[in-house]
C-alpha cells in the first residue's frame, strides 16, 4: 500500500457550504420582510414591522445577531454540533422575538389589536429549522440521542408556549378565547387519527396476511383498496352523508350507536377506508419480505402455521409495517382537518371557522397543531422503524 | 429406516417425481443426486410432508407419515437447508432452541443442550450464544443450521444442499465434519446434492435423479463402476471416475507386505493422496505408516475398478478426501 492521500468527499472541508449559503439566503430575507403584523382587530389587514422595530430597543441587535448566525452558515468550515446549536438556538430566538414583538407592540390594555406572525417570521423559523435539520442528519447521531432531541425539541417548544411569553401573539388570543374548546377538539383530532389507524390495523392486518397466504386473492383486494384511495376526499365525505343519513334513519338501533351522516362518524370511516390499503399492501409486501429460507425452514422445524405467522413472519415484516403506520397516521393526521367541514370535530373546526371569519389567526390556530402534530407523529414512527429495522439485516457473503 | 414406496408427485399435470421407491437403513447416509429440476428436492420435502405426494408413502420405522400431524412429525426430523434459513430476529441460542422450545422442553434443559451443541460445533458457547446470525461467518452460519436441526436428537436428519453457499475449502471440511458427526450420533441421513464429489464424499448409497425418476440407487462404488444408465455415467464425468474410485478406499485397505524408500504414508489417507503422491515424487511404491508398502500398481487396478465390493466404501470409516 502506498500512503496516497485519499481525496475527501467531505463537504466539510469546502470553504463554503451550498446548503448553509441556501438557508442564510432564506433567512436574510426573511429579516428583511415584516416579522409581524400590527391589526387594529382580528380581522382586518395590519401593518408589517420589521424586526428591528417590533421589540424595542434591542431590536436592531437582535437583527445584526440572527443575521450574523446565517451567514456564519454558509462557512463549510462550521462543525455540525455547532450548527446544529445555531439552528436550534435560532428557532428559539426566533419564536422569543415574536412574543417580545407582541408585547412591545400591542397597547397597554388594547384587547382589540392583534400582533400576528408575518412572512419575516416564518421565513426566520424555516431557515433556522432549515439548518438545525440538515445538520441533524449529517451528523449521524445514535438513535437514543435522536429520540432524546426529539423530546427535548417538544419540551423546549412547549415550554416556550407554557411560559406564556407568547400569550401576546394573536394565535394565542384566538386559543386564549377558547382553550376548553382547542383541547376537545384536539383530542376529537387524536381520537380521529388514532382510531381510523386503529380500525385499519385491526381489519388491515387480517386482509394483508389473508392475501399473503392466498395469492389468487390478492388482484382483487388490492384493485378494490386502489378504487377507494383515488376517492378525492370530499367526495368521500359528500356520499357518506347520504348513506349513513339514510341508515341512522331508516335502521332500527343505527342512531344509537353513533351512525350519522355527519359528525365523527362519517369522518372515521373515510379516515379508516384510506388507511387499508397501506396497512394492505405494506402487510403483503413486508411478509413477501421476509427470507424465503427462514420461512421454509421454520415449517420445516414443525412450527404450526399460528407459530410460523407470529414467531417469524411477523416480527421480520414488522419494520414494513410500522412503515404504513407511519403513513397512515401522518395523512390520516392532516386528513383529519377535513372531518371539520362535516361536524366530525378535530382541529379542522377552527379551520373552516377561521376561513369563514377571514380570521386567519384562527385558521393557523388548527393548522398550527396538526403540522405539529403529524411532524412529531413522522419523525417518532421514523426512529421507530429504525430502532427495529437492525434485526432484520442479513449479511449475504459467505 | 426410512421406506419410500411408490412416491409420486404432480404439479398441474406435471410430474416432478415419479414412481421413486428406495430404502434407507438406519444410521446409513443417502445421498440424493440430480440436476436441478430432477425432483430431488421435491422427494426430500415429500419425507417431512412439506409438499405432500400425489400417491404413494413414507414409512419411517414402519410408521405411516401420512398418520401423523406435519408439524408432529416434522418435530421429530431435522431439517437443514441451504442459505441455513436461520431466523434473522433470534439470537444463535434462540435459533437452536427451536424445536426443543417447541417441544416444551425444560429451560435448563434447553440451556444445556444448546451449549452441548454449540461445543459439538466448535462453537464456543460464551461467544456465540448471544450473538445474531447475522454476526456470524458464513461457515459458522451454516454449522448452526445443522446444529439447529440436530436440537432434538433427532433420530432421522434431511439436508437440502446444506453447503451450497460455502466456499470449496469450508465446504470440504464441513462435509468431513458432517461424516464423522453422523457416524457417532448413529442419525439416518438424507441429504440432497447436485455435486457428485459431495455425494461420493458423504453418502453410503447414492440414489441418481433425472426428470422425477429414479435412476440407480447403489453404493458409490457400484455407481462408478457400473453406471446403470447413460447419464448416470455422464453426471460422475469419465475424467474424474478413476480418481473418485480411488477416494473411496484408504491405504489401509490396499497395503501389501514390503519396503520402500522415501517418506512414509498414513495409513488413514486415501487412495487417491497414494497416487497423488507417486505421481509427484516418481515412485511405484510409498512405505505406509506402520509397516507395509502401498504400489502404483495396485492403484492402477483399483483406479480401473477392479476388486471392488459394496462393502469397501462401508469399511471406511473416515470421510474419503
Amino acid at each position: 500500500m502506498t500512503d496516497m492521500p485519499i481525496p475527501s468527499a467531505r463537504p466539510a472541508s469546502r470553504p463554503l457550504s451550498r446548503p448553509g449559503l441556501l438557508f442564510a439566503l432564506i433567512g436574510v430575507a426573511g429579516l428583511a420582510l415584516p416579522l409581524v403584523q400590527f391589526k387594529a382587530n382580528r380581522i382586518v389587514l395590519g401593518e408589517g414591522v420589521l424586526l428591528g422595530a417590533a421589540i424595542g430597543p434591542l431590536g436592531w441587535g437582535a437583527m445584526a445577531l440572527l443575521a450574523l448566525a446565517l451567514i456564519a452558515g454558509i462557512s463549510g468550515r462550521l462543525p455540525m454540533t455547532l450548527r446544529l446549536a445555531l439552528g436550534a438556538g435560532g428557532v428559539v430566538a426566533v419564536l422569543l422575538a415574536l412574543g417580545a414583538a407582541a408585547r412591545f407592540l400591542t397597547p397597554e390594555g388594547n384587547t382589540m389589536a392583534r400582533v400576528a406572525p408575518a412572512a419575516g417570521f416564518w421565513l426566520l423559523l424555516l431557515a433556522f429549522a432549515l439548518m438545525a435539520t440538515d445538520a441533524l442528519s449529517r451528523l449521524r447521531l445514535t438513535l437514543a440521542r435522536r429520540w432524546l432531541l426529539l423530546a427535548a425539541a417538544i419540551v423546549v417548544i412547549g415550554g416556550v408556549l407554557w411560559s406564556g411569553w407568547l400569550d401576546g401573539v394573536s394565535v394565542m388570543r384566538e386559543y386564549e378565547a377558547r382553550k376548553d374548546l382547542f383541547w376537545r377538539e384536539a383530542g376529537r383530532h387524536l381520537v380521529l387519527a388514532f382510531g381510523s389507524l386503529g380500525g385499519a390495523l385491526l381489519v388491515g392486518l387480517p386482509i394483508g396476511t389473508g392475501i399473503y397466504l392466498l395469492p389468487r386473492l390478492r388482484r382483487a383486494v388490492l384493485g378494490v383498496l386502489n378504487i377507494l384511495q383515488t376517492i378525492p376526499s370530499l367526495a368521500l365525505f359528500g356520499i357518506m352523508i347520504p348513506i349513513f343519513g339514510w341508515i341512522a334513519a331508516n335502521l332500527p338501533g343505527a342512531a344509537e350507536l353513533g351512525i350519522a351522516g355527519i359528525g365523527i362518524f362519517p369522518a372515521l370511516v373515510a379516515l379508516f377506508l384510506y388507511s387499508l390499503l397501506p396497512v394492505v399492501s405494506n402487510t403483503l409486501v413486508g411478509l413477501r419480505g421476509v427470507p424465503a429460507a427462514a420461512r421454509d425452514a421454520a415449517y420445516g422445524l414443525g412450527m404450526t402455521e399460528g407459530q410460523v405467522l407470529r414467531g417469524v413472519l411477523f416480527p421480520l415484516a414488522l419494520p414494513v409495517i410500522l412503515t404504513a403506520v407511519r403513513i397512515v397516521l401522518v395523512q390520516n393526521i392532516g386528513l383529519a382537518v377535513i372531518a371539520g367541514l362535516i361536524g366530525g370535530g378535530g382541529f379542522g373546526t377552527f379551520v373552516f371557522q377561521g376561513l369563514n371569519q377571514t380570521a386567519m389567526d384562527l385558521v393557523l390556530l388548527g393548522a398550527l397543531p396538526t403540522i405539529a402534530l403529524a411532524l412529531v407523529a413522522g419523525i417518532a414512527l421514523d426512529l421507530l422503524v429504525e430502532t427495529l429495522e437492525p434485526a432484520r439485516t442479513e449479511r449475504t457473503d459467505a | 429406516m426410512i421406506e419410500i414406496q411408490n412416491l409420486t408427485k404432480r404439479y398441474d399435470g406435471n410430474t416432478v417425481v415419479d414412481d421413486v421407491s428406495l430404502t434407507v437403513e438406519t444410521g446409513q447416509i443417502a445421498a440424493l443426486v440430480g440436476t436441478s429440476g430432477s425432483g430431488k428436492t421435491t422427494l426430500l420435502r415429500m419425507i417431512n410432508r412439506l409438499v405432500e405426494p400425489s400417491a404413494g408413502r413414507v414409512l419411517i420405522d414402519g410408521q405411516d407419515t401420512a398418520a401423523i400431524a406435519p408439524y408432529l412429525l416434522r418435530r421429530r426430523i431435522g431439517y437443514a437447508i441451504q442459505g441455513h434459513g436461520l431466523f434473522p430476529h433470534r439470537t444463535v441460542a434462540q435459533n437452536i432452541a427451536t424445536v426443543p422450545r417447541l417441544l416444551n422442553w425444560p429451560e435448563a434443559e434447553i440451556r444445556a443442550r444448546v451449549d452441548e451443541l454449540l461445543a459439538m460445533f466448535q462453537l464456543d458457547p460464551t461467544q456465540f450464544r448471544d450473538r445474531m446470525p447475522h454476526e456470524l461467518s458464513g461457515g459458522q452460519q451454516q454449522r448452526v443450521g445443522v446444529a439447529r436441526a440436530l436440537a432434538a436428537r433427532p433420530e432421522l436428519l434431511l439436508m437440502d444442499e446444506p453447503f451450497g453457499a460455502l466456499d470449496p475449502v469450508i465446504r470440504a471440511k464441513a462435509q468431513e465434519d458432517l461424516r464423522a458427526l453422523q457416524r457417532r450420533l448413529g442419525t439416518t441421513l438424507v441429504i440432497v446434492t447436485h455435486d457428485m464429489e459431495e455425494a461420493v464424499a458423504l453418502g453410503d448409497r447414492i440414489a441418481v435423479m433425472d426428470k422425477g425418476r429414479l435412476l440407480q440407487y447403489a453404493p458409490p462404488a457400484e455407481i462408478l463402476t457400473r453406471p446403470a444408465t447413460p447419464f448416470v455415467q455422464e453426471l460422475i464425468g469419465t475424467g474424474e471416475r478413476p480418481f473418485r474410485l480411488l477416494s473411496l478406499s484408504r491405504v489401509a485397505d490396499l497395503v501389501q507386505p514390503g519396503e520402500a524408500p522415501g517418506a512414509p504414508i498414513s495409513a488413514e489417507a486415501s487412495l487417491r493422496d497414494a497416487l497423488a503422491d507417486c505421481l509427484w515424487t516418481g515412485r511405484d511404491r510409498l512405505p505406509v505408516d506402520g509397516g507395509g508398502v502401498v504400489t502404483l500398481a495396485a492403484l492402477r487396478e483399483r483406479a480401473a475398478g477392479a476388486d471392488i465390493g459394496s462393502a469397501a466404501r462401508a469399511s471406511a470409516g473416515s470421510p474419503a478426501r
